[in-house]
C-alpha cells in the first residue's frame, strides 16, 4: 500500500515543504541517483561525491521540478547537469592546480581503483567523449531516446547520432584491443 | 537496441558498484538537512521580474517556423501593397460584383499566400473578359483569409502576437496581471472568465494561454515552507475522582482532523500528533443512535463497556443525537461565501476544488435561499451581490470568474461577508458565512486573538460561521479553529471532491441549521465506583467546572440531525488498573452509597435564546457495546496510536482493524471501510 504514493506526490509534498516527503524520496531514488553518477563519472569515488554534490543541492534545485514530469527524467537532468559542471570545475582546477592537490589525491585514487578493476569497459567509457557518454549512460539506465533527449536537452535525432558514434568508438576501441 | 548495447549494458551493470552504505546515510542526511535549512530562507516569495518583451520576442522566434514566418512576410508585403501604391487603392475602392474566376494567375503576385484560393480559381473559366476589380476582389480576400489562417494555429500563435502586439498593449496592466493568473488556472474556464478586453485581444483563448502562462510562474506560486500550525493541547492526563469528581467540556462536532490526518496519510507518512484531534475523528462518523422523542432537540445516552485495550477498566460512551427537523420546513437560507483568493489559492487542490465544491452544494440549496459571495486578497470586493439560488447561471459564472492573487487580508473580508449577511437576513432566515481559505491572513489583522475577537462580536448578531480549509503546506488550523469556535460555527478541511461532497451536500442541512446552540458537557463521576477517568480527546474544548451554568460561556453548536461522541476511559475501585495509590493522610471519603458510576448533566441554548436549559440522566450499568459505541471506541483507539499512546498497553493498529472492521455497520456512505484504509495504511507506514 505505501507504494501507492509515487515519487511525483512525494516531490509534490516536498516542494511544498513536506520534510518527511523529500527524505523519503531521497531514499528511493538514492540507488538509481547512484548508478547514473556511476556511469557518468565511470570511477566510485567520483561517483559518491557527485551524488553528495546533488543531494546537498537538491532542495534548491526542487523548485525546478514541474508537476508534469516525471521525477526520474527531473532528477537524470539535474544529475547530468551536476557531472557537466563537476567537469568544468575540474578541468581548470586542472590548469590551475598543476596537478597537486585534493584533486590529484581523487585522480590517483579514482585511477588506482580503474587499474584494479581492469576491465575495459570502464576504460572505454571514461575514452569516450563526455556527451557521447552522457549519452550512453542514459540510455543504458533504461531512459527511452525521447527521455533522453528531454533531459540533455537536445533533439531525439542528436540523441541516435550520438548512440551510433559511441557505438563507433567502442568499435574501434575494441579492435584496438585484439589487434 | 542493438546486441552490442545490450551487451555494455549487462556488463555496465555487473559493473556498477554498490553505494557505499556510510555515504548513502551522509548524503541523504547532507539533503535532508539543505531542505529543512533551505525552507527557512524562502518564506519570502521571490518576485523575480523579468523583462517581458524579451521573453516574448525569444518565444516568438523560437515558435516561428520558416514557412510561417515566409507566409506571414509575403502576407505583410500584400497587404503592404494593396495599402500603400495607388493601384492597391484603386483595387480596394472598387466596387465588388460576382466573383468570376480569371485565366490570370494570381500566384505569380502572392505565391505563398494563397495555397486555397488558388484551388477556387482553377475552376472551369468562363469566357468572360477579366476585370481588373475581380481580382482586386480576390486579391483582398485571399489576404484577409491568409491573415485569418495565421492568427489560428499555434504556429501562428507568435506571429499573430507579433501582429497585434498595438493591441495587446492597449490592455492595462491590471488586466494583464488578471489574465496571466487565469491562464494557469485551467486553460477550459478561462474562456468565460477573461474579462472582455482581453478576450478581445486574444480570442483563440488555448494559444494565449499558453504563451502567457510560462511568465507566470515566475511570480505566481511562490514557494512556500512548511508553515502548517495545528491547534491542540497535551492529552488530557488521567484525573482521580475523589481529588476532581467533576469534567466538563463543550461539545465539539468539526471534522477537520479526520480530513487532515486522512490527507497525510495517503500522502505517505503519519500526520503531525499535533494535527490529531481524536474528538473529531470519532465525530466525523455519523452514528445510529437512538433519536431523540423527549421535549428536548437532541437526547443522550449513555453505554459502559469493558475497554478494548485494557480488560480491567471501562469505556463510558456518551452518543448524543440531534433531531432532525423536517427539511421542507426549513427556513431560508442566506449564505455568503466568503472566498480567500490569495496567490496561494492558485493550486489545483485549493480554487479550482472549491469552485467545484461550491458548485455540488448550489445544487442542493432552494429557489428562495440567497447566496452572495465575497472575495478577499489584498482588499475584499462583492464579487456576487445576493442572489436568489434559482439563478445558477449567475452564480456559476461568478464562480468561475474567481481568480487568485495578491495577498491576504481576512479581516477585511469578514467584515464585508458579516455586513452582507447582516443586510440578506429576514425574518427567520438562517444566515451563514462560509469562508474558505488555505489558511493565510499574513496581511493586516492576522493575529488569531485579533480576529477572535471581532468573529465574537459578530456572533451576537445570530450569523454563523463555517471554515473550510483547502490544501496542505500552509494550513492554519489553529486559526481555523479558533475562528470556528468562536463564531457558532464548524471547521471542515477539503482534501477532495467527495469530502466536499460530505460536508457541503450529505450534511448540508445539518452543517448549516443549528438546532442547539452553546452545548456543554458536565460530567460527574462517583468516586465510590470510579477510581480514576480520563477522557479520550476534547483537549482544546476544556471548560472550568464553573462555566458550565455560566450562559455567557461559548460552547459548541448541534446541528440538525448531528451526533456527537465522547468517550472516558475509567477505572472501577478496587481495579488492579487504578494507577494512582491511596493518600495515606487522608481518608479516601467514599461517603455515598449509590451504584451508580455518574451523572451526566447537559445545557443548551435553542437557537435565538439567550438562557439555557439542562439534562440531567445518571448512568449505572455495564453492559455490552453496540456496534456504534464499539467503532468509536475503535477510532478512539486509532486517534490514541496516531497521538499518543500511553495508555493503550500492547494494543496496537492491528486490533484498531479488527474492531473496527467487525463493527463496520451498515455504513451507506463507506466513511468506516475508508477509516479501515486508513489504519491499514497507518500500520504500515509506523512499522
Amino acid at each position: 500500500m505505501r507504494m501507492t504514493v509515487t515519487d511525483e506526490d512525494l516531490a509534490i509534498a516536498a516542494q511544498n515543504g513536506d520534510e518527511q516527503a523529500f527524505s523519503s524520496l531521497i531514499a528511493r531514488q538514492y540507488d538509481r541517483l547512484f548508478r547514473l553518477c556511476f556511469r557518468l563519472t565511470g570511477a566510485k569515488a567520483e561517483a559518491e561525491d557527485l551524488t553528495q554534490d546533488i543531494c546537498a543541492a537538491l532542495p534548491a534545485k526542487l523548485a525546478s521540478y514541474k508537476q508534469q514530469s516525471k521525477v526520474t527524467t527531473w532528477l537524470y537532468r539535474v544529475a547530468v547537469n551536476a557531472a557537466h559542471d563537476r567537469r568544468r570545475k575540474q578541468a581548470s582546477h586542472t590548469r590551475a592546480a598543476d596537478g597537486w592537490g585534493d584533486w590529484e589525491v581523487n585522480r590517483q585514487a579514482a585511477i588506482a581503483e580503474n587499474a584494479d578493476r581492469a576491465d575495459w569497459l570502464t576504460t572505454a567509457m571514461n575514452a569516450l567523449p563526455n556527451d557521447l557518454r552522457d549519452t550512453l549512460a542514459l540510455v543504458l539506465d533504461d531512459m527511452t531516446h525521447a527521455e533522453t533527449a528531454d533531459i540533455l536537452g537536445i533533439s531525439e535525432g542528436t540523441v541516435s547520432w550520438r548512440l551510433s558514434e559511441a557505438r563507433k568508438h567502442l568499435k574501434t576501441l575494441k579492435e584496438k584491443e585484439d589487434v | 537496441m542493438n546486441d552490442d548495447l545490450d551487451d555494455l549494458k549487462s556488463l555496465l551493470n555487473d559493473a556498477t558498484p554498490a553505494p557505499d552504505a556510510q555515504r548513502r546515510a551522509e548524503n541523504i542526511a547532507l539533503a535532508t538537512k539543505n531542505f529543512t535549512d533551505f525552507q527557512g530562507s524562502r518564506t519570502q516569495p521571490r518576485l523575480t521580474f523579468r523583462s517581458k518583451i524579451w521573453t516574448r520576442t525569444k518565444l516568438m522566434l523560437n515558435t516561428l517556423t520558416s514557412r510561417g514566418g515566409l507566409t506571414v512576410t509575403t502576407a505583410i508585403v500584400a497587404c503592404g501593397f494593396i495599402i500603400t501604391t495607388p493601384f492597391g487603392r484603386d483595387l480596394l475602392r472598387t466596387p465588388m460584383p460576382v466573383i468570376e474566376p480569371t485565366a490570370v494567375d494570381p500566384g505569380q503576385a502572392i505565391p505563398e499566400v494563397t495555397p486555397e484560393p488558388t484551388e477556387l480559381l482553377r475552376e472551369p473559366v468562363p469566357a468572360v473578359e477579366p476585370e481588373v476589380n475581380e481580382l482586386a476582389a480576390d486579391f483582398e480576400s485571399q489576404a484577409v483569409r491568409a491573415l485569418e489562417q495565421l492568427q489560428a494555429p499555434t504556429d501562428g500563435a507568435a506571429v499573430r502576437e507579433a501582429i497585434e502586439e498595438d493591441v495587446l498593449a492597449l490592455a492595462t496592466p491590471e488586466t494583464e496581471g488578471l489574465s496571466l493568473e487565469t491562464a494557469t488556472l485551467d486553460q477550459v474556464e478561462m474562456a468565460p472568465a477573461a474579462p472582455q478586453l482581453l478576450s478581445r485581444a486574444a480570442p483563440a483563448v488555448g494559444t494565449s494561454a499558453q504563451i502567457q502562462s510560462e511568465p507566470t510562474d515566475l511570480y505566481i506560486a511562490p514557494p512556500q515552507g512548511n508553515t502548517e500550525i495545528f491547534a491542540n493541547d497535551a492529552p488530557n492526563p488521567l484525573k482521580i475522582t475523589s481529588d476532581e469528581p467533576v469534567s466538563t467540556f463543550s461539545i465539539d462536532v468539526d471534522t477537520a482532523a479526520y480530513s487532515l490526518v486522512r490527507s497525510s496519510l495517503t500522502a505517505g507518512h503519519l500526520p503531525n500528533p499535533d494535527a490529531v484531534r481524536i474528538e473529531e475523528l470519532i465525530n466525523y462518523f455519523p452514528y445510529d443512535y437512538t433519536t431523540p422523542n423527549g421535549p428536548h432537540p437532541f437526547q443522550p445516552t449513555v453505554n459502559v463497556f469493558e475497554t478494548p485495550w485494557n480488560a480491567d477498566t471501562q469505556l463510558v460512551h456518551i452518543g448524543i443525537q440531534g433531531e432532525m427537523p423536517a427539511v421542507e420546513d426549513r427556513p431560508p437560507l442566506n449564505l455568503v461565501f466568503l472566498i480567500d483568493t490569495s496567490g496561494s489559492m492558485n493550486q489545483p487542490n485549493k480554487l479550482p476544488l472549491l469552485r467545484q465544491s461550491f458548485r455540488l452544494m448550489l445544487d442542493n440549496l432552494r429557489p428562495e435561499d440567497e447566496v452572495a459571495i465575497v472575495t478577499y486578497a489584498g482588499s475584499s470586493t462583492i464579487a456576487l451581490e445576493p442572489t436568489a439560488a434559482e439563478n445558477r447561471s449567475t452564480i456559476l459564472a461568478a464562480l468561475n470568474a474567481l481568480t487568485a492573487g495578491g495577498g491576504t487580508n481576512g479581516q477585511g473580508g469578514l467584515e464585508q461577508a458579516y455586513t452582507l449577511a447582516e443586510q440578506m437576513t429576514e425574518g427567520d432566515d438562517v444566515s451563514r458565512v462560509i469562508l474558505a481559505t488555505d489558511g493565510d491572513f499574513n496581511v493586516g489583522l492576522s493575529d488569531p486573538r485579533g480576529l477572535e475577537a471581532y468573529i465574537e462580536d459578530k456572533r451576537e448578531s445570530g450569523t454563523y460561521l463555517s471554515v473550510l480549509g483547502f490544501g496542505r503546506g500552509n494550513l492554519q488550523d489553529a486559526t481555523m479553529q479558533a475562528l470556528a469556535q468562536n463564531g457558532n460555527g464548524t471547521a471542515a478541511y477539503i482534501d477532495t471532491l467527495s469530502e466536499a461532497q460530505k460536508v457541503l451536500v450529505d450534511n448540508l442541512t445539518g452543517a448549516l441549521f443549528p438546532i442547539a446552540n452553546d452545548v456543554k458537557i458536565q460530567v460527574e463521576f462517583n468516586p465510590a465506583e470510579v477510581a480514576e477517568y480520563r477522557l479520550i480527546g476534547y483537549e482544546t474544548r476544556a471548560l472550568a467546572r464553573e462555566d458550565f451554568n455560566n450562559d455567557a460561556v461559548d460552547a459548541g453548536e448541534l446541528g440538525a440531525g448531528h451526533s456527537v461522541t465522547a468517550i472516558y476511559e475509567v477505572t472501577p475501585v478496587g481495579s488492579p488498573a487504578q494507577l494512582s495509590d491511596p493518600l495515606r493522610y487522608q481518608a479516601a471519603e467514599t461517603t455515598t452509597t449509590s451504584d451508580e458510576l455518574g451523572f451526566l448533566r447537559l445545557r443548551y441554548k435553542a437557537p435565538g435564546d439567550d438562557t439555557s436549559q439542562l439534562i440531567e440522566t445518571a448512568f449505572v450499568t455495564v453492559s455490552q457495546p453496540n456496534a456504534e459505541a464499539a467503532f468509536a471506541a475503535a477510532i478512539a483507539g486509532f486517534g490514541q496510536l496516531l497521538r499518543d499512546d500511553t495508555y493503550l498497553g500492547d494494543w496496537g493498529y492491528g486490533d484498531a482493524i479488527a474492531l473496527a472492521n467487525a463493527n463496520r455497520g451498515e455504513d451507506p456512505f463507506g466513511y468506516r471501510t475508508e477509516a479501515v484504509q486508513l489504519m491499514r495504511l497507518a500500520q504500515s507506514l509506523a512499522n
